[in-house]
C-alpha cells in the first residue's frame, strides 16, 4: 500500500463540475419576474445538499428552514411561520460551524429583510406579490420594449429593412442602437441556459448595415396640436418621431450646432460614425419634424414663451454639464478639462493635438473609457486610466475596458486621485493618487479604504475627469418645474405633478444612463402627450415575423462582432467594430430560442403588437 | 401551399396551418387536452407532442406550424412514450376517483387515458387540497383541475370579464379567482363558459337535483317543470338521441315517467315576456331616441350581473320585465295556484336552464311575486337534467312523444327563438310591429339579426319610425359594444344580449363536447320549429291572451307590473 497517492477526479466528479458551469449559466439566465420566496426555498434546498453533516445548526436547521419555507409557499403557514424562520436562520447563522450553513442562513435572512411582504403574501393570499409574470426576457429588459425575437427571426430570413421596420416600432434610433446599445437585452437571455447569450446587438448591426435606406412609415392624420420639444438628443428626437407619426405637429430645440445630444457630443465617431448617426436622425426627420438648433431654452426663448405657443412640452435637456472632482487648485490648473468638454469639442470636429501627451483619465465609466480611447486616437504617448475601485468594479461595458487596454491604456486600480502638481506656469505636471486596498463588502461590492502607503505621483501633462455630468436645470426650476437634487422631478408618465402640458424624461430626469433608456423615455413621453392632447394613436408595424423552426438542436458557441486590430484601429477615428457575415448572422440568430412563441409567451406575456 | 410527410403520407395544405389540423385533413388524429381552438393554443399538456426530423425535441402539434419539406410522426415509440408519460404526470395532480366525479364519461382527460392505456401510475398522486364553496352556483375543485387554463383563456378572450387568473408560482401555479378573493365575492356573471369548456370537473355547477326530487317525493306538493326554449335543442344529446327524436315531448313523457306533475314551457313566459318588454319598449321609445341610449334586454341574467359591475350606470336602460323563467314562476304561483285553486305554497317550480347564472337569479331577494318562498323554486341545469334522467335510468328509445300541460304549454315560434342570439330581438320586433300597425307583419320579415356574428346590427322601420336595433352575444362583444354605446360610436334603440356566444344554445349549463361545436346545429332546431308552428307571434299565443283577458288585463298593468317586473337595483352585486 502506497503512502501517498495522487488526488483524482473520478467521473462523477468531473461531471458534476461541468453541471455546476450549468447552473451558474442558468441563475444568469434567470428570467425576469420569478417568486423570490420560492427562489429562496430552492437556493436553500441546494445548500441542503452541500451541507457535511457535522454540526445541528447547518445539518438539522437548513432541513427545517426548507421546511418551513415549503409551508409558506405551500399555503401551510401563519404569520408566526415567519419569526421562526427567521429565528430559525438566526441561530443557524449564529452557531453554524462552516460558511456552508451560516452563509444558507445569511440568505434567508437578507431574503426576510428584501421581501418580507412577499412571505406575508403568500402565507395570506397564496400568490406571489410581485405577480411574478415571466415575459420574453430580452424584451421585458429592453426599456423601450423592441420586439427582439421579431427582429432577430427577420436578420435570419434576411429580411433586414423588415427588420428595421420592426425594430422602429419601438425604437426610431436602430442604427445608433446596433452601434452603441448597452444591450441589458442580453442579460438574461433564455439561450443562456442552453450555451451562451444571443449576439442581440451584433444582429442588430447585421439588419442596419444591410437594410439600406428604409423609409419610415406614413404619418397620421394632422391633428392640429403642437408639441416642442427641448433637446434634440435621442430622447428628444424619439418624442419627437413618434408624436410625428400620431399627427402631431413637433418642433426640436437643440442648443447646439447639430442634434444629437450626447450621441454626437459624447460618444466619439469610432464608437458611432457621424453619417451613422446622421442616418437615424434623417430618418426621424423625414416625419416631418422641425427643428430650432442654436437655441437655448431659458435663454433665447423662455418656458413661458414654450408653453403658451405650443399644446404640450417636452423636456428631454440630458445631463450635459461636467461634475468636478474636488481636488485643491482643480480651477487654477492648466492641462484639467472635463471629458464633456473634450468630447463635446470632438462633437463638432474640432480635434486637438494631444501629441506626445501624457494624459490621465480619471473614472471607470463608459465615458472615461471613451475620453481614454479618443486619447490615443489623438495621439497621446500615454493614456493612464485612474481608479479607486478595482478594474472589475469599473461600470463600463467590459468590452469597452478591454478594447481601451488593447489600444494601449494602462489602468491604474486601487490609486484615489488626492492632488494635483504643477509647474510655476500652473501647468500639471503630475497627478498625485493615494493607493488604495480592497476593503470589506459594502452595498454588494467591495469597498475601498486608504492602503498604509505613501502617495504616488502619476506624470502627465493633460488630466481628464470622467466622474459622471450633472443637469442644467435651473431655467426650468424658475419656471416652477420641480427639480429634486439637481435632476427635474417627473413621474414615471413623464408627467410632471401639477403641472399640465409639461412632460420630462431620460438623462434630465434620471441622471446620465443610457441612449436606450432616453429613447425609452421619448417613446413614454410620446403615448403619453397623445393622451394628453386627447388622442389615442396607436404605433403598429405591419411586417409579419417569421414562423419558428424546429432545428435548433446542439449547442453553439456565441459569434460577437469582429473588431479591427487594435494596433490599427487606435490610429483613426474611423468604426472600430467590422461586422457578422451572413453565415454569421444566420447561425447565431437561429441561436434565437424564439421566446415569444416558446414557454410561456404562447399563453401571456407574449409579443406586445401595438402601444 | 406547403408540403410535408405525416407518417409517411404526402400531405399538402395551406401555409399557416398547425400540425394539428394538417394531419386532421388526413385523417390523421392526433390526441389533445389543453387545446382550445383559437383560445387557447399554448402547448400547455404536452399531450399533442408530434416527432418531427431534424429536431431532437418533440414539438406540439396544436400550436406550431407546418413547414415546407417537414417529416412527422404522430406515433412512434418515443412520441407514444412521452404523452403517456406525460399524462401520467398530470394524473399524478388529478383526484382520479372517476366514479365519484360528474364528468366521469365526459371527461377529457379520462379518454386520453384510456386511449393511451395508461395501466400502471408510477408517480405518488398528490393533489391541491380543495376549498370548495358548494353553495354557490359554479365552483372549482382545485384537486381536479389540470392547469390547462382554459377557463382562464376563455374568461380573458372570449367574455373578457378576467376572472380567473394564475395564482401562486413556479411548481405551485395554479388557478385561482383573481385578487385571490372568492368567487362568490367576484364580478363573475356566471355564464358557466368557463364550466362549459373546462375538460376535465374541476369546475361544475352546483346539483340542485336532489332538492327537485325532494319535492317530487312528497305527496303534498304539485310539481312543475318550465323547460326553457334552448332545452329542447340538447336534452337528448346525453341519451344518444338525434335532433329530430329529442322532441320537448319526449322529454315531457320522461319527466312525467320521474313523476313531475305538470310538464310546461318557458316559451310560454317568453311570449308574455315580449308583450311586456315590446310594450315597454314602445312606451319608452320617444325617450330612447332622444337620449339616444337604447333600452336593453333583461332576459339573460349573466348580462344583468355584467351590466352591474361593468357599466352600472347604464343599468336604467335594462328593460324592467323580468326574465321568461322569473315571469314564469310568479304566473305558475299566482294565476295557475288560482286555477288550480289551490295555495302557492303547495306549488314547487322546477326550471330546466341552459344556464348557470339561472340558479342565482332565481334566488334573487327582490325577484319575488309570492309573499313566501321563492317564484322559481330550483334551476336545474341541461346537465343536471341529463343526470337526473340516468338516476332514473331513462331509455331514449322508449319515449313516446306526450303533449305538454296547458295552459302554460301554450308557446308560439316566436318564444321558441328565445334560446338562439337574436331570438329575442326577432320576437319583439314582430310583436312590436303588431301593437304599432295592429297588422302582422312576414314571420320573417326581421330575420336579419339571425346568425351566429357577436355583434350584428339591423335596421327597420315600422309604421314610419325607423328602428335600429343591435344583437350581441358573448360578453367581450358586449364590452365592445357598450363602450361604443358610451363613445356615441353606436346609436341603438334596442339591444339584446346575451352572455353566451351563440345566446343560449350555447349555454353554461348545456351539455359539455369537448373540441364540438353544437352551436348551429342547436340552432337550427330552434328556427326549424319556428317556422312549423301554426303561432309565430307572442302576441297570438291564446294562452297568453286568455291570462291577460282573465288575470293581468293587459301588458304593463298594475298587476303586470307587480308580477312580471322587477328592480334591477333592487339587489346589489359584489363589491
Amino acid at each position: 500500500m502506497s503512502r501517498l497517492s495522487i488526488v483524482t477526479k473520478d467521473k462523477a466528479q468531473i461531471t458534476i463540475e461541468a453541471l455546476y458551469k450549468d447552473l451558474e449559466r442558468r441563475i444568469v439566465a434567470s428570467p425576469p419576474g420569478l417568486c423570490p420566496v420560492d427562489l429562496t426555498s430552492a437556493f436553500i434546498k441546494m445548500c441542503l445538499a452541500q451541507t457535511c453533516g457535522k454540526c445541528v445548526p447547518c445539518r438539522v436547521g437548513l432541513k427545517q428552514l426548507s421546511k418551513l419555507l415549503d409551508d409558506v409557499l405551500d399555503g401551510n403557514a401563519t404569520l408566526e411561520t415567519i419569526d421562526l424562520i427567521e429565528l430559525t436562520a438566526e441561530s443557524i447563522y449564529a452557531s453554524a460551524d462552516c460558511a456552508i450553513g451560516y452563509e444558507a442562513a445569511a440568505m434567508v435572512l437578507t431574503g426576510l429583510k428584501g421581501y418580507r411582504e412577499d412571505f406575508e403574501e403568500h402565507i395570506l393570499h397564496n400568490r406571489c406579490i410581485s405577480n411574478a409574470k415571466q415575459s420574453i426576457p430580452c424584451v421585458a429588459l429592453c426599456p423601450a420594449g423592441v420586439d427582439i425575437p421579431g427582429y432577430i427571426a427577420l436578420v435570419k430570413e434576411k429580411r433586414y429593412a423588415d427588420a428595421v421596420r420592426l425594430i422602429r416600432k419601438d425604437n426610431p434610433m436602430p442604427v445608433v442602437c446596433a452601434l452603441i446599445c448597452e444591450h441589458p437585452c442580453e442579460n438574461r437571455c433564455k439561450r443562456g441556459m442552453v450555451d451562451y447569450p444571443v449576439n442581440i446587438r451584433g444582429l442588430k448591426k447585421v439588419a442596419v448595415d444591410n437594410a439600406g435606406e428604409v423609409p419610415i412609415p406614413a404619418c397620421a392624420e394632422s391633428t392640429g396640436k403642437t408639441v416642442a420639444v427641448v433637446g434634440g438628443g435621442p430622447g428628444g428626437l424619439s418624442a419627437a418621431y413618434y408624436l410625428s407619426l400620431m399627427g402631431h405637429k413637433v418642433t426640436v430645440y437643440e442648443q447646439r450646432k447639430k442634434l444629437g445630444g450626447m450621441l454626437r457630443y459624447g460618444i466619439p465617431n469610432y464608437r458611432l460614425p457621424r453619417e451613422r448617426l446622421d442616418a437615424d436622425i434623417n430618418a426621424i426627420l423625414s416625419a416631418g419634424v422641425e427643428v430650432h438648433t442654436e437655441v437655448s431654452v431659458g435663454k433665447d426663448i423662455s418656458m413661458v414663451e414654450l408653453r403658451e405657443k405650443y399644446d404640450a412640452v417636452y423636456i428631454a435637456i440630458g445631463a450635459h454639464t461636467d461634475k468636478k472632482i474636488g481636488l485643491p487648485s482643480e480651477d487654477e490648473a492648466k492641462g484639467i478639462i472635463s471629458a464633456v468638454e473634450m468630447l463635446r469639442g470632438i462633437g463638432d470636429d474640432e480635434m486637438p493635438d494631444y501629441s506626445g501627451k501624457n494624459v490621465v483619465v480619471i473614472g471607470g465609466g463608459n465615458v472615461a473609457m471613451d475620453v481614454a480611447r479618443s486619447s490615443v486616437r489623438l495621439g497621446a504617448e500615454t493614456v493612464t486610466i485612474v481608479y479607486r475601485r478595482t478594474k472589475g468594479d469599473m461600470t463600463a461595458l467590459p468590452e469597452e475596458i478591454e478594447g481601451a487596454i488593447a489600444e494601449g491604456c494602462e489602468v491604474a486600480e486601487l490609486m484615489a486621485p488626492v492632488g494635483i502638481v504643477m509647474d510655476k506656469d500652473k501647468n500639471v505636471t503630475h497627478l498625485t493618487v493615494q493607493p488604495q486596498m480592497i476593503s470589506s463588502i459594502r452595498d454588494g461590492r467591495p469597498s475601498v479604504r486608504k492602503a498604509d502607503v505613501p502617495e504616488k505621483q502619476i506624470p502627465c501633462d493633460l488630466i481628464v475627469v470622467a466622474i459622471g455630468q450633472g443637469i442644467e436645470s435651473k431655467s426650468f426650476e424658475d419656471f416652477g418645474i420641480p427639480v429634486k437634487r439637481g435632476a427635474i422631478d417627473a413621474l414615471n408618465s413623464n408627467e410632471i405633478k401639477d403641472v399640465k402640458g409639461i412632460f420630462a424624461g431620460g438623462d434630465c430626469v434620471t441622471g446620465p444612463a443610457t441612449v436606450i433608456r432616453a429613447i425609452a423615455a421619448g417613446k413614454v413621453a410620446a403615448a403619453n402627450i397623445d393622451e394628453y392632447l386627447g388622442f389615442h394613436h396607436e404605433i403598429t408595424c405591419d411586417v409579419k415575423i417569421p414562423d419558428v423552426s424546429y432545428d435548433n438542436s446542439g449547442k453553439f458557441g456565441r459569434i460577437n462582432i469582429p473588431e479591427r486590430e487594435a494596433s490599427d484601429r487606435k490610429k483613426d477615428f474611423e468604426p472600430f467594430e467590422l461586422g457578422m457575415s451572413c453565415e454569421e448572422s444566420c447561425q447565431e440568430a437561429g441561436r434565437c430560442l424564439r421566446c415569444d412563441h416558446f414557454g410561456y409567451a404562447s399563453f401571456r406575456g407574449g409579443r406586445t403588437e401595438k402601444w | 401551399m406547403v408540403n410535408l410527410i405525416i407518417n409517411n403520407q404526402k400531405v399538402q395544405v395551406e401555409e399557416g396551418t398547425t400540425i394539428l389540423e394538417a394531419a386532421k385533413s388526413v385523417g390523421i388524429e392526433i390526441p389533445t387536452l389543453c387545446y382550445l381552438k383559437e383560445i387557447n393554443e399554448i402547448g400547455a399538456c404536452r399531450v399533442c407532442v408530434v416527432e418531427v426530423e431534424g429536431s431532437d425535441k418533440l414539438v406540439t402539434a396544436c400550436n406550431n406550424k407546418v413547414q415546407e419539406g417537414m417529416v412527422v410522426y404522430t406515433h412512434s415509440g418515443k412520441v407514444r412514450k412521452v404523452r403517456k408519460t406525460n399524462v401520467k404526470l398530470i394524473l399524478s395532480q388529478h383526484d382520479f376517483r372517476c366514479a365519484t366525479c360528474i364528468r366521469s364519461g365526459n371527461c377529457s382527460l379520462q379518454k386520453i387515458s384510456t386511449e393511451l392505456n395508461i395501466g400502471e401510475m408510477p408517480y405518488d398522486i398528490e393533489t391541491e387540497k380543495a376549498d370548495i364553496d358548494r353553495k354557490y352556483p359554479i365552483f372549482r375543485d382545485a384537486s381536479k383541475c389540470i392547469k390547462c387554463m382554459r377557463c382562464v383563456q376563455v374568461c380573458d378572450k372570449i367574455q373578457d370579464m378576467h376572472v380567473w387568473d394564475i395564482a401562486n408560482t413556479g411548481a405551485r401555479t395554479t388557478i385561482s379567482v383573481r385578487d385571490g378573493i372568492k368567487l362568490r365575492d367576484s364580478a363573475c356573471t356566471l355564464c358557466g363558459q368557463c364550466v362549459a369548456n373546462c375538460p376535465v370537473g374541476a369546475l361544475r355547477e352546483r346539483d340542485d337535483v336532489g332538492r327537485a326530487l325532494e319535492a317530487v317525493e312528497d305527496k303534498d306538493i304539485i310539481t312543475v317543470i318550465q323547460i326553457a326554449p334552448a332545452i329542447r335543442t340538447a336534452w337528448g344529446e346525453d341519451l344518444g338521441l338525434s335532433k329530430e327524436e329529442a322532441t320537448i315531448n319526449k322529454l315531457a313523457d320522461a319527466l312525467k315517467k320521474i313523476g313531475f306533475d305538470y310538464i310546461f314551457d318557458t316559451s310560454f313566459s317568453a311570449d308574455l315576456t315580449i308583450m311586456e318588454e315590446g310594450s315597454e319598449f314602445l312606451d319608452r321609445l320617444p325617450e330612447i331616441k332622444e337620449s339616444k341610449l337604447p333600452m336593453f334586454t333583461s332576459c339573460c341574467p349573466g348580462w344583468v350581473r355584467y351590466i352591474k359591475t361593468q357599466y352600472p350606470e347604464m343599468v336604467s336602460r335594462l328593460s324592467s320585465a323580468k326574465s321568461p323563467q322569473q315571469m314564469f314562476g310568479a304566473i305558475a304561483k299566482t294565476y295557475y295556484a288560482k286555477l288550480l285553486n289551490v295555495d302557492p305554497s303547495k306549488i314547487f317550480c322546477v326550471s330546466i336552464m341552459p344556464c348557470t347564472a339561472k340558479k342565482h337569479e332565481s334566488d334573487l331577494p327582490n325577484i319575488n311575486a309570492v309573499e313566501n318562498g321563492k317564484d322559481v323554486d330550483v334551476v336545474l341545469t341541461t346537465r343536471e337534467l341529463g343526470r337526473l334522467l340516468r338516476k332514473y335510468h331513462i331509455k331514449g328509445d322508449r319515449l313516446k312523444d306526450v303533449e305538454l300541460d296547458q295552459p302554460l304549454g301554450m308557446h308560439t315560434g316566436a318564444g321558441v327563438i328565445f334560446g338562439a342570439t337574436g331570438g329575442v330581438m326577432e320576437a319583439a320586433l314582430r310583436s312590436a310591429y303588431y301593437l304599432v300597425t295592429k297588422e302582422n307583419p312576414e314571420a320573417d320579415a326581421f330575420k336579419n339579426v339571425r346568425g351566429r356574428d357577436g355583434w350584428k346590427e339591423a335596421e327597420f322601420e315600422i309604421a314610419g319610425t325607423k328602428l335600429n336595433v343591435a344583437v350581441v352575444s358573448g360578453l367581450g362583444n358586449t364590452r365592445k359594444l357598450m363602450d361604443a354605446i358610451k363613445r356615441g360610436d353606436a346609436v341603438y334603440d334596442f339591444v339584446e344580449v346575451m352572455s353566451c356566444p351563440g345566446g343560449c344554445v350555447n349555454g353554461g349549463g348545456q351539455p359539455i363536447h369537448d373540441g364540438e361545436d353544437f352551436v348551429d346545429a342547436r340552432t337550427e332546431v330552434l328556427y326549424g320549429l319556428d317556422k312549423v308552428n301554426n303561432l309565430r307571434f307572442s302576441h297570438e299565443n291564446p294562452a297568453v291572451l286568455e291570462c291577460y283577458n282573465s288575470y293581468l288585463e293587459k301588458p304593463l298593468s298594475h298587476t303586470s307590473h307587480h308580477l312580471l317586473h322587477t328592480d334591477h337595483e333592487g339587489w346589489n352585486m359584489p363589491r
